[in-house]
């Protein structure tokens, strides 16, 4: 009794106690709820200028942090309760591991599928941004000539500087941010450098925390020197004016939010619409403005095609969710990184 | 004869059409389904390998730390499954007591035991799909059991593929009977057109025209038709013919003793004395009799070239036919005081011919021998090797060489304006002779002079 008890409590309070912050869009009458990873400042203008178009539409936004979209998510594909009209975050396994579940409704439009193959699955899924994982640095306080240019430079500043850096380096916490998780295990995947990260960051007594807006103000602030793998969108959108960014030369994770539309959404329609609104010209300009897509001019970039790693919306991201894979490399995780400190 | 009536049946071009379109439709549908039972099978085939390679991949991976099995999940694994690109993914891995290690607690699992790898059909989710188990044993000091692992694909990448390649094989089989219809309906149509040539040739024809047509140049088939047509046109002619002549003939035959008669008559009429008036009468019913004969012979004469056109042949024992002429005793209507002599063997002599026509020949060639010939008259039948003969013989010497000759040259024609008989009687007898092959020869002998049927012996086996 007690269980089952305490499953319906979870059931009832996590999707209200999980969401960070709320805001309304519009004042059509219609309501499409939009759950998200996304900080409302970044998405405000794209949902501002859909709002005004589809005067009949108003949007609830809610924010939410990675973990929990997932697990509200899942519940409310399962059991019908209270499900998003549609759902739009970083952590792209997680969406997959949802439309795998068959909890996403199907949806075609010339839009979608002009995206990239990389960027849609079964037509459930669709990236709608293309953002990059960069170092952040406070530019006060790290020397030019420190300022690591890739991966391998920051594992040598931390071996040449462990006194400076020890304790100020931060990237996330991979057990309470999805994306952070997804990150880490993309590193893991995509090069033989991560064991060596992992050991430098245990060394130099890095900080795993959440989430990107706070390590970049923390950043900023100089309590952090260095934090790595964070959104770049983030950093281009922070007020700060002393963080500088850095695109790691030998490889950029390229992130592209997934968008679905649950399969008991009750506004699929609206849904739908908003997904086309982002995916046409207008949606995606605004989207480029506030640095979710990221230039793909080379010359403004000075960045190597070859350097861009996409994380494609393919079945191997399910790797990253399997049980073991999950144990194993969080137990790994924890040996590299200790607690952080209180503030 | 000139409008040719609308065909109430089916053309032979619609029959056949029919026929090569049932044909290709029948094998249209036979090639549909094996072409897609064979696209299915290859994709099935094709994505099942897949599934056993990630499923094998996935039992490779685990290891046995602290005395339980860990999945060391390979990225490959999906990669390979990633294959089929829109397909959604189940996996577990389940230990010896079937809890689940890790993946999708919703991965069915087969029932009874799993020894090798199986494949079987399932749902997941509620969309069709394919699962594959596979099971590693392991025997290690601390861990001991057998592994299980379950993956599964729907079946999106499957279907797709069997439908393209069925398609592909369609393609090509539908550009084909398209083609062959095509050269079908061409080919019927040009094997058609000499039956379009001949129906074209008989409408234009004068009704009156029944020259053979070409039957050489023209194809086997339609060239039966062509010779049975042609047949029948000769024997139309032939008795068109022979109307023809019988009606000139009897024109020209009857108009001498018509007119003799009617002179006679009026001689009669003149007459004063009445003895001389009476032997006249006596004159005149002498002619009309004569008359009555000779009308016999050419109707006789003209129902025997119709009937060797028209009756089927039959075997006929020669024998036969004199013996019945001999026991009919017409002949003593004509000269009572005359004996015919009958010899014949006791071996059948057998000919294929009409019987009818047979003896209405030998009753003129006895008659002719009764007439003008001396008595003793023979009558006989012989087999000389492959010829059956049939002879009448008189004692005399037969007629002179000249009339020998001129009844030779003219047996076709009847002598025209003769009061006699004997030339229609030998025209019959020749027309009947030619009807069945045979020919007529006449020669003295030692008795006196003789006239033969001969015609081709027909052994009885034969028939």
């Amino acid at each position: 009794m007690k269980p089952i008890l305490t499953a319906a409590l979870i059931a009832l309070s996590a999707p209200l106690a999980a969401q960070e912050a709320t805001t309304n869009f519009g004042s059509g009458p219609t309501v499409l709820t939009l759950r998200s990873t996304t900080d409302i400042a970044i998405i405000a203008p794209v949902l501002e200028a859909f709002t005004e178009d589809n005067a009949d539409l108003s949007v609830h936004y809610e924010q939410w942090g990675s973990n929990a979209l997932y697990e509200a998510s899942k519940e409310a594909c399962l059991t019908d309760n209270s499900p998003a009209d549609a759902v739009f975050s970083s952590a792209v396994h997680q969406m997959l591991d949802l439309v795998n579940m068959a909890c996403a409704a199907r949806y075609v439009s010339d839009l979608t599928t002009a995206l990239p193959p990389s960027r849609r699955w079964r037509d459930e899924l669709w990236g709608l941004t293309e953002e990059p994982a960069v170092m952040a640095y406070n530019t006060d306080l790290v020397d030019v000539s420190e300022v690591p240019h890739s991966r391998f430079e920051l594992l040598d500043l931390m071996r040449q500087n462990p006194t400076k850096y020890r304790g100020h380096i931060a990237t996330y916490d991979i057990e309470a941010s999805g994306l952070g998780y997804l990150y880490a295990f993309n590193d893991s995947l995509e090069a033989t450098t991560f064991g060596a990260l992992l050991e430098g960051f245990a060394r130099a007594d890095a900080v795993a925390t959440c989430c990107s807006a706070e390590i970049i103000d923390d950043v900023a602030s100089g309590r952090f020197l260095i934090a790595y793998n964070v959104l770049g969108s983030y950093v281009q959108n922070a007020t700060a004016t002393n963080v500088g960014v850095i695109l790691p030369e030998d490889y950029i994770l390229f992130l592209s939010r997934a968008y679905m539309i649950p399969a008991n959404a009750t506004h699929a329609s609206e849904a739908a619409r908003l997904l086309d609104f982002i995916l046409s010209p207008k949606g995606q300009r605004i989207v480029k403005q506030m640095g979710l897509v990221f230039p793909d001019d080379q010359s403004e970039t000075g960045l190597l095609p070859s350097a861009r790693r996409f994380i494609p919306l393919r079945p191997p991201l399910l790797v990253a969710l399997d049980r073991h894979a999950t144990e194993r490399f969080i137990a790994q995780w924890r040996d590299a990184f200790a607690a952080p400190p209180i503030p | 004869m000139g409008s040719l009536a609308l065909p109430r049946a089916k053309s032979l071009l619609a029959r056949v059409m029919t026929g090569v379109l049932t044909i290709l439709f029948l094998g249209g549908v036979l090639v549909t389904l094996t072409a897609w039972s064979n696209g299915r099978q290859a994709a099935r085939q094709a994505y099942d390998r897949i599934l056993i390679g990630a499923a094998n991949d996935i039992a490779e991976s685990i290891r046995i730390i602290d005395g339980q099995p860990v999945t060391d999940l390979p990225v490959s694994a999906f990669e390979l499954l990633a294959q089929a690109p829109d397909d959604r993914i189940t996996y577990a891995v389940r230990g010896p007591d079937l809890t689940l290690l890790t993946g999708h607690e919703t991965a069915p699992l087969r029932e009874g035991r799993a020894d090798a790898e199986q494949l079987y059909d399932g749902t997941m989710n509620g969309e069709d799909a394919r699962f594959v188990d596979v099971t590693r044993r392991f025997s290690e000091r601390d861990f001991s059991g057998v592994v299980r692992v379950t993956v599964g694909q729907t079946r999106r990448a499957r279907d797709q593929m069997a439908f393209d390649l069925t398609l592909d094989a369609l393609i090509p089989v539908g550009v084909a009977g398209a083609a062959l219809v095509l050269v079908a309906f061409f080919i019927v149509r040009s094997a058609l057109r000499p039956l379009e040539a001949i129906a074209g040739g008989f409408s234009q024809r004068d009704p009156y025209d029944l020259t053979p047509l070409d039957d050489q140049n023209v194809p086997a088939e339609v060239g039966v038709i062509l010779h049975a047509m042609n047949r029948f046109m000769q024997r139309l002619d032939r008795q068109i013919d022979a109307m023809r002549n019988l009606i000139s003939d009897t024109a020209h035959q009857l108009r001498t003793p018509v007119a003799a008669i009617r002179a006679q008559a009026e001689s009669v009429t003149e007459e004063d004395d009445p003895e001389r008036a009476q032997v006249a009468i006596a004159r005149l019913l002498k002619r009309t009799r004569s008359l009555g004969v000779l009308l016999d012979q050419m109707l006789s004469r003209a129902l025997v070239i119709h009937r060797t056109d028209s009756v089927p042949r039959a075997m006929v024992d020669l024998r036969d036919v004199a013996l019945d002429i001999v026991d009919s005793r017409d002949h003593e209507l004509l000269a009572p005081n005359v004996e015919v002599e009958l010899v014949i063997g006791s071996d059948p002599v057998l000919v294929s011919a009409d019987e009818f026509s047979l003896s209405e020949a030998v009753k003129n060639l006895l008659s002719n021998a009764l007439r003008y010939g001396t008595p003793p008259v023979r009558i006989g039948v012989k087999q000389d090797g492959d010829r059956a003969i049939l002879w009448v013989e008189d004692a005399g010497k037969g007629p002179d060489d000249a009339v020998l000759a001129r009844l030779g040259s003219r047996f076709e024609r009847t002598a025209s304006s003769r009061e006699d008989s004997a030339g229609i009687g030998l025209s019959i007898v020749t027309a009947v002779a030619q009807a069945f092959d045979g020919k007529v020869e006449m020669q003295k002998t030692e008795h006196g002079f003789s006239v033969a049927l001969v015609l081709p012996h027909v052994v009885e086996d034969q028939a």
